[in-house]
């Protein structure tokens, strides 16, 4: 069985942002651009369905411009065995994403899909499920355990309460949340092997998708900033200012 | 006027507080009906029927739906569709994982967690964590839009709409309930607790994060929350994870313990009304964002503070 895993390109999570000042959107020139850290997660998952012995080929595939090659390496030296990205211009809304990924799993025909359970720059969390939806096929989000079956996939979700463990008959989608595994680090000769892996890029126009977007964004602007605080010199300092000042005890 | 169907959030006999929150956004959008997808919750109905300003409830009870899978809640809500302009839903995890599969199904985008109705077309919603915001105008005729409750107030419960039964036909052959772990019901709930004390990895175990939190919770009538450091180490369930991958929380009080103050953490509590760190380093960025800080060993001052409340 295939397995395909989508991976976007964002701002690194390590990085603080800047809102550019004319509201236009955040700034990414001259930022560190990494891997979304839930599809890292996504990726081990597959790498180690396929180290069981229960998927035969992991192939990964991102929407984005021509530079988002460099993720595509860095999961080809994480041990995936085939690359594709689909090049576009400019945003793309997580509908349009589906609708392309689900063109990709019209080609390709995995058993199995395993998605971020969200993207840390749009923080959307729709991609998985708009895609479950085009596909007709079963979800399961927030994934923190997974255990591929015959015929389904067992998949515990993290969610508001605390934990379910549905099944899902297979095809399936998934999307991980960051308890379900520690990814692995990509070594040395593997990204100098990662090089040579197939790495493919087409266009949405290859596909007869159309990815502009339907929402507009009218402004990004920064957050009211918080007023700075006061260091207190003791716990009765902080009791007396929560009391007499703050007035919530 | 806008027509605007709200997925209720509800375990079959309570409704979630999320919802009155959500109904608060709604109602700023257009006309509210309700949806109460489940089994023998008929309860909830009731309650749903009491919100201010609802204009109806309908009811669609089945085993089918119990567990509120994602596959028939999306079916139903895509079915009732035709009728409304917006479909709705607090962010919670059931509307999280159902509402962007009407949205892929009507063939329009989502616009997920609004924290502001500028108008019925245009919302405010928080991206990178919160660390900017985006206005953004829904330019399609039919709208899928998800709500972050502590935005908004909860609607009052002085109305008295109808309730209306629906009959459906709906199946769900692609998921099957196993079995669910969830936190006991006699806690006070994490999202509209009036007060929350955190934990983060400088408590070094679970029993040190239980002996030292329960009795601080307990005095200030508060829930507990944990940073992911601490929920990964085992210290806290995962239910308790605050931040852009846990629960975004906004209480009068806040009071955060050996947390160092990652963005992915100050995203889901940096807009509680007081916020209280405690901290052995001065330096610590979480400092940078509370309202009184005390740098100290949280190893003396939580008993200090549990004892002095
Ligand atoms: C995609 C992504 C999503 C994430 N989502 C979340 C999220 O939702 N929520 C979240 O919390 N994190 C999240 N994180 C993790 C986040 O980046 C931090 O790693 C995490 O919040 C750190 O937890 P902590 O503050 O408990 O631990 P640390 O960063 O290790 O901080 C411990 C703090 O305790 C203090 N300390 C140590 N000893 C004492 C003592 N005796 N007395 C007092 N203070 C002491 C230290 O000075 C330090 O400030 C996410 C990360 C990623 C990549
Ligand atoms: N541009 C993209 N290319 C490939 N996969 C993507 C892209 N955007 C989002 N995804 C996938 O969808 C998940 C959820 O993203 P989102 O719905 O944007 O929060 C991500 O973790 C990725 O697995």
């Amino acid at each position: 069985m295939k397995v395909l895993v989508p991976i976007k390109r964002v701002i690194d999570y390590n990085v603080k942002i800047r809102v550019k000042p004319d509201g236009s959107g955040v700034d990414l020139d001259n930022v560190k651009m990494s891997m979304n850290p839930f599809d890292e997660i996504a990726i081990e998952a597959a790498l180690q369905l396929k180290e069981a012995g229960k998927v035969d080929e992991v192939v990964i595939a991102t929407i984005g411009v021509e530079k988002s090659q460099d993720v595509l390496r860095t999961g080809l030296a994480m041990g995936a065995d085939r690359a594709i990205l689909v090049q576009v211009e400019g945003e793309v809304e997580p509908l349009g994403i589906a609708k392309v990924l689900a063109k990709i799993v019209g080609d390709e025909e995995p058993g199995f899909v395993i998605l971020g359970k969200q993207a840390i720059d749009d923080d959307a969390s729709q991609t998985g499920q708009m895609l479950s939806a085009l596909l007709g096929w079963g979800q399961a989000t927030f994934a923190s355990a997974l255990q591929l079956e015959e015929g389904y996939v067992r998949v515990t979700q993290e969610v508001d309460a605390g934990l379910q463990t549905i099944d899902v008959a297979l095809p399936a989608i998934v999307t991980v949340d960051l308890r379900l595994n520690t990814p692995r680090y990509a070594t040395l000769p593997n990204v100098m092997k990662a090089k040579r892996k197939p790495l493919e890029v087409i266009t949405p126009a290859d596909f007869g998708v159309d990815t502009s977007p339907r929402n507009t964004v009218l402004e990004t602007y920064e957050p009211p900033a918080r007023a700075g605080g006061i260091t207190v010199q003791n716990v009765d300092e902080l009791v007396e200012k929560l009391k007499n000042q703050a007035g919530v005890i | 006027m806008t027509k605007i169907l709200l997925l209720a959030e509800h375990d079959n006999n309570t409704l979630n507080e999320a919802t009155l929150r959500a109904v608060t956004a709604a109602k700023q959008i257009g006309d509210v009906n309700i949806l109460v997808v489940g089994h023998a919750c008929d309860a909830v109905a009731q309650t749903a029927s009491k919100i201010s300003g609802v204009e109806k409830v309908l009811l669609a009870d089945g085993v089918v739906f119990v567990h509120q899978l994602a596959e028939p809640v999306a079916a139903l809500l895509v079915e009732l569709a035709p009728a409304y302009d917006v479909i709705m839903s607090a962010a919670t995890s059931i509307g999280k994982s159902a509402l962007p599969r009407v949205a892929a199904l009507l063939d329009v985008a989502q616009i997920s967690e609004i924290i502001e109705v500028v108008s019925p077309d245009t919302f405010v919603r928080p991206i990178y964590a919160g660390n900017a915001l985006q206005k953004v105008r829904a330019s399609e005729g039919k709208k899928v839009i998800t709500v972050r409750p502590t935005s908004f107030e909860p609607a009052p419960s002085e109305g008295d709409a109808p309730i209306e039964t629906l009959s459906t036909n709906t199946t769900n052959e692609k998921t099957t309930f196993v079995s669910a772990a969830l936190s006991d019901g006699d806690r006070v709930e994490l999202v509209s607790a009036k007060t929350v004390i955190s934990g983060g990895r400088a408590f070094g175990s679970k029993e040190q994060f239980d002996q030292l939190l329960e009795p601080l919770a307990q005095k200030l009538n508060g829930a507990i929350g944990a940073s992911r450091a601490a929920v990964d180490a085992g210290y806290a369930p995962n239910e308790w994870q605050v931040g852009q991958t846990g629960k975004v929380v906004a209480p009068d009080l806040y009071v955060a313990i050996g947390i160092s103050g990652a963005i992915q953490h100050l995203a889901g509590m940096k807009d509680s009304k007081t916020i209280v760190a405690i901290n052995s380093d001065p330096d610590a960025p979480i400092n940078q964002i509370a309202d009184y800080v005390l740098i100290a060993d949280l190893f003396e001052a939580v008993p200090e503070l549990t004892d002095k409340l």
